[in-house]
């Protein structure tokens, strides 16, 4: 049975600890809101350039002279598994879910009897993977300096994977990131980014025959690498929207946590006060009587 | 005919500009060009320089980095890798574009990469000292 002291101190701990969350909770909302928009303003151009490419893509990509990124190397022996995740925990079920997707593609991967590498975006996911995928780590991208997602943080990663992918490092990449679908629904997703695939929307497509300038191949060649720089763009800004919308709701969690964890404790404190007095007024009166 | 086109003008981070266009100087790859309402479909690359928008609410200047645009008769979209507006552009931000091609070039050269990535890097560079020349701030 704890003394009334010790119950006193551990109501106040928790209620510190909701302080805590709760802080954290409407720093998470107000930083959802900020990665929400960042998230949507990317929109627009993903959208379009997914669509030129499509176009482009169609009329090229039949062909032998089509360029190594969009045709593949002709074979899938090395997946590259790109991991995105967060650099900081806290977040419920986000980071080990990305990593839970990244370990079963991997196990799926090797049970076929391919080799997979993997390049690690975010502490979080390093961390997660380190025991089961460690041996197969070829490299990491620390963004816990970066404050704001910026494209330029997209264009260094993507630099890295078309500098391994001309090495003949690796023939196929894909990417893991978490779609967000709203603050309690993030989905965890595997995209391939090379060789690339683009989906033109319906209705999408103008009908139009563009004049090309430079040639087709040459522009393709040229976007191409945009390509997988934006697609990893909306990959970090989806992401950074999951994370905070992931936080909010497991610090909304915690927060209840500990309001009920203080009622219990409350009326525990009350109990053992109110078993004090009782127990003091018998022997008062006990030894009166004794008198 | 229609006397204007949609113009927009969209960076992965954030649209930038959406509107009606009479007509819109395109650096291209390979020469810069004008488009105007009408104009035969084309796609184009884009070298850095500045890009000039005519709308009957009045002028406007961009700064772009390089990107695409998609001319489709009557509308314009670019899509730029960085895009600034010329009115937010100053010494320092252009300095600072500078020296990052001259770093590309560099790294380009010393780790001889393939793929004439190194001349393409040699005339990012000289793209955009002309173009900070070319704005003499």
């Amino acid at each position: 049975m704890p003394s009334l002291k010790d119950l006193k101190n551990r109501i106040e701990s928790v209620k510190s600890t909701r302080k805590i969350t709760k802080a954290m909770q409407m720093v998470a909302a107000a930083k959802l809101r900020r990665a929400q928009e960042a998230a949507e303003d990317s929109r627009p151009y993903a959208k379009r350039f997914n669509a030129v490419m499509a176009g482009l893509a169609a009329s090229v990509g039949g062909s032998d002279s089509a360029p190594k990124l969009l045709r593949g190397t002709g074979s899938d022996q090395v997946h590259l598994l790109v991991v995105m995740t967060a650099e900081r925990g806290l977040c419920g079920g986000f980071n080990s879910n990305i990593a839970k997707l990244a370990r079963q593609k991997a196990a799926e991967l090797k049970g076929a009897g391919k080799t997979v590498k993997v390049l690690t975006v975010g502490k979080k996911g390093r961390d997660a993977l380190k025991r089961d995928l460690g041996s197969d780590f070829v490299g990491h991208v620390d963004l816990s300096e970066v404050k704001r997602i910026g494209y330029v943080n997209a264009q260094t990663i993507a630099k890295d994977i078309l500098t391994r992918f001309d090495a003949g490092e690796f023939d196929v990449a894909t990417i893991f990131y978490s779609e967000f679908v709203n603050v309690v629904t993030q989905i965890p997703t595997a995209q391939q980014i090379i060789p690339a695939s683009f989906e033109a929307e319906e209705g999408e497509s103008s009908g139009a025959v563009y004049d090309y300038e430079p040639g087709e191949e040459q522009i393709l060649a040229d976007l191409l690498p945009r390509g997988v720089a934006t697609q990893i763009f909306s990959g970090l800004l989806e992401n950074g929207a999951s994370e905070q919308g992931a936080r909010m709701s497991a610090m909304d969690n915690a927060t209840r946590n500990a309001g009920e964890m203080i009622d219990k404790l409350t009326i525990e404190f009350n109990r053992s006060r109110q078993a004090v007095i009782t127990n003091e007024l018998i022997e008062i009166i006990s030894g009166a009587e004794a008198l | 005919m229609a006397q204007t086109m949609q113009f927009d003008l969209v960076s992965p981070e954030r649209a930038l500009a959406s509107l009606q266009a009479s007509a819109v100087q395109i650096p291209g790859a390979e020469g810069d060009m004008t488009a105007m309402p009408s104009h035969a479909p084309t796609i184009t690359t884009l070298r850095p320089g500045v890009l000039k928008v005519e709308s009957p609410e009045g002028n406007s200047e961009y700064l772009v980095t390089g990107g695409f645009a998609e001319i489709a008769g009557d509308s314009l979209s670019v899509l730029a890798e960085r895009a600034i507006p010329m009115a937010e552009m100053t010494r320092d931000q252009m300095n600072d574009l500078i020296e990052e091609a001259r770093e590309m070039y560099k790294t380009a050269k010393e780790e001889d990469q393939p793929h004439g990535l190194v001349e393409d890097a040699a005339k990012l560079l000289a793209d955009m000292e002309a173009l900070g020349t070319h704005m003499s701030l």
